[in-house]
């Protein structure tokens, strides 16, 4: 079996911390990697406090830390886009439990990968622009 | 002259005070709606159009033959509609302002302009003068940009070499609600701003949001107290503690919202409320004139 390394939105930088079920303005996000105890953390500050874009900045950021598995509660539409651009695979409605729980559940396979986005786009720009865009389609049928 | 017609709260007779002006008003009009998000101006006004257009943004189009991956444009974007992820390169055509520094700032020229559909502008005629309207496109975010079409468009009907600030006539304009981007944005260009409150605890507050916001725009600024009779004294209170005028107090009539909910402009329907909209447009031109000699002193 392939080694992965998983994301988890989190509360904060522990096992024991609770999923945060945002995805974009999660708090943070803590890696683990498939196999052994090791975890680190990245703090999601930064895209917390942006006015838009919040999702597409955190699928960068786990983009570029090696992630292929993301645990989240609820993902919008442009960020799932963004995660399945990046081949990374979107684990959502998990929420209530603790990260380390979360992670357990993935390993013993009670987790499924998501094919679509669980959560509407926030504000004015709505779902129809968003699936409406022809770039976003091609890019994922190329995948 | 231009007027705006603002509100920090919706539902307080903005669109009531802009129709009724408009029905009183003498010389050459032009009547603006720039609540694009929900214009109901033309509404009470009933114009004839003329010409509806496609307002456009200018979005980038990317070629992926050119695209190098390096992740300029998508450093650059604050707005984070474009993102490199992994070996694909992201555009979300709503999230952008259309600012174009993309296209410049690429350096294998991979992005070339391209639109995307805002909303519409609407022209015509109404009986009390000339009409523009913008309607955003539903599930658009961006009402500035079309904002801003719409006025160039007045700008292009009512620019008439020779006259002073190029204004052929007056110009009256229904402003958002609210105090964030687009009703800054409406409220800009004017020389005086109207702003329609209710003499409510919710009315006072967000009647102090709309002067806090405004007045750094350093223009004269009238209140104007609609259903008076409801509610409290805390705007009149407010007004004179903070020396903002007030320019009319409308009186709560339920004939008037009648004549209201009928589509008909109130002032038109009602003698009493009409003789209160007369008063208010001769301080409205006063406002602008004794600001304009100070300015020039």
């Amino acid at each position: 079996m392939q080694m992965k390394r998983i994301a988890v939105s989190s509360e904060g930088p522990l096992l024991d911390d609770m999923v945060d079920p945002r995805f974009g303005r999660a708090a943070g996000f803590v890696v683990v990697e498939q196999v052994g105890n090791a975890s680190s953390y990245i703090d999601n500050g930064a895209s917390q406090v942006m006015a838009q874009g919040a999702g597409i900045q955190a699928a960068q950021n786990l983009a570029n830390a090696g992630v292929e598995v993301v645990i989240s509660g609820f993902v919008g539409p442009k960020a799932f886009q963004a995660l399945s651009a990046a081949g990374i695979q979107v684990i959502q409605n998990v929420e209530g439990v603790t990260v380390g729980q979360a992670v357990e559940r993935f390993k013993r396979g009670e987790l499924t990968v998501a094919d679509a986005p669980n959560s509407q786009a926030h504000g004015g720009a709505g779902r129809g622009s968003g699936q409406g865009s022809g770039q976003g389609r091609s890019q994922g049928a190329r995948r | 002259m231009i007027f705006a017609v603002a509100s920090g709260k919706g539902g307080t007779g903005k669109t009531t005070v802009t129709a009724s002006l408009a029905a009183i008003w003498e010389g050459p009009l032009t009547l603006v709606d720039l609540d694009v998000e929900e214009p109901n101006l033309h509404l009470f006004l009933k114009p004839e159009v003329a010409r509806e257009t496609a307002a456009m943004l200018e979005v980038p189009v990317h070629d992926s033959e050119k695209c190098t991956l390096c992740g300029e444009c998508a450093t650059f974007c604050q707005y984070k509609a474009l993102a490199i992820m992994g070996k694909t390169m992201l555009f979300y055509p709503e999230m952008c302002h259309g600012c174009g520094g993309c296209l410049k700032i690429c350096p294998e020229s991979a992005l070339s302009p391209g639109g995307r559909e805002l909303g519409q502008i609407v022209e015509g005629q109404t009986e009390f003068g000339r009409f523009v309207m913008g309607r955003l496109r539903v599930g658009e975010a961006m009402s500035p940009p079309l904002m801003q079409q719409v006025k160039q468009r007045v700008k292009e009907q009512t620019s008439h070499a020779g006259m002073p600030n190029g204004v052929l006539g007056d110009v009256l304009i229904d402003a958002p609600p609210g105090v964030s981007c687009p009703a800054m944005h409406a409220v800009m260009d004017a020389d005086a701003i109207l702003l329609v409150t209710e003499p409510t605890p919710f009315g006072l507050y967000d009647f102090r949001l709309a002067v806090e916001a405004f007045s750094g725009l350093k223009k004269p600024m009238g209140a104007v107290i609609n259903r008076v009779g409801i509610g409290d004294q805390g705007v009149d209170d407010y007004c004179r503690a903070t020396g903002i005028p007030i320019w009319a107090h409308i009186p709560n009539s339920i004939l008037a919202a009648k004549a209201y909910s009928r589509g008909e402009i109130v002032a038109r329907e009602l003698p009493e409320l009409k003789m209160i909209f007369q008063e208010l447009k001769e301080r409205m031109r006063a406002a602008v004139t004794v600001s304009r000699e100070v300015e020039r002193a």
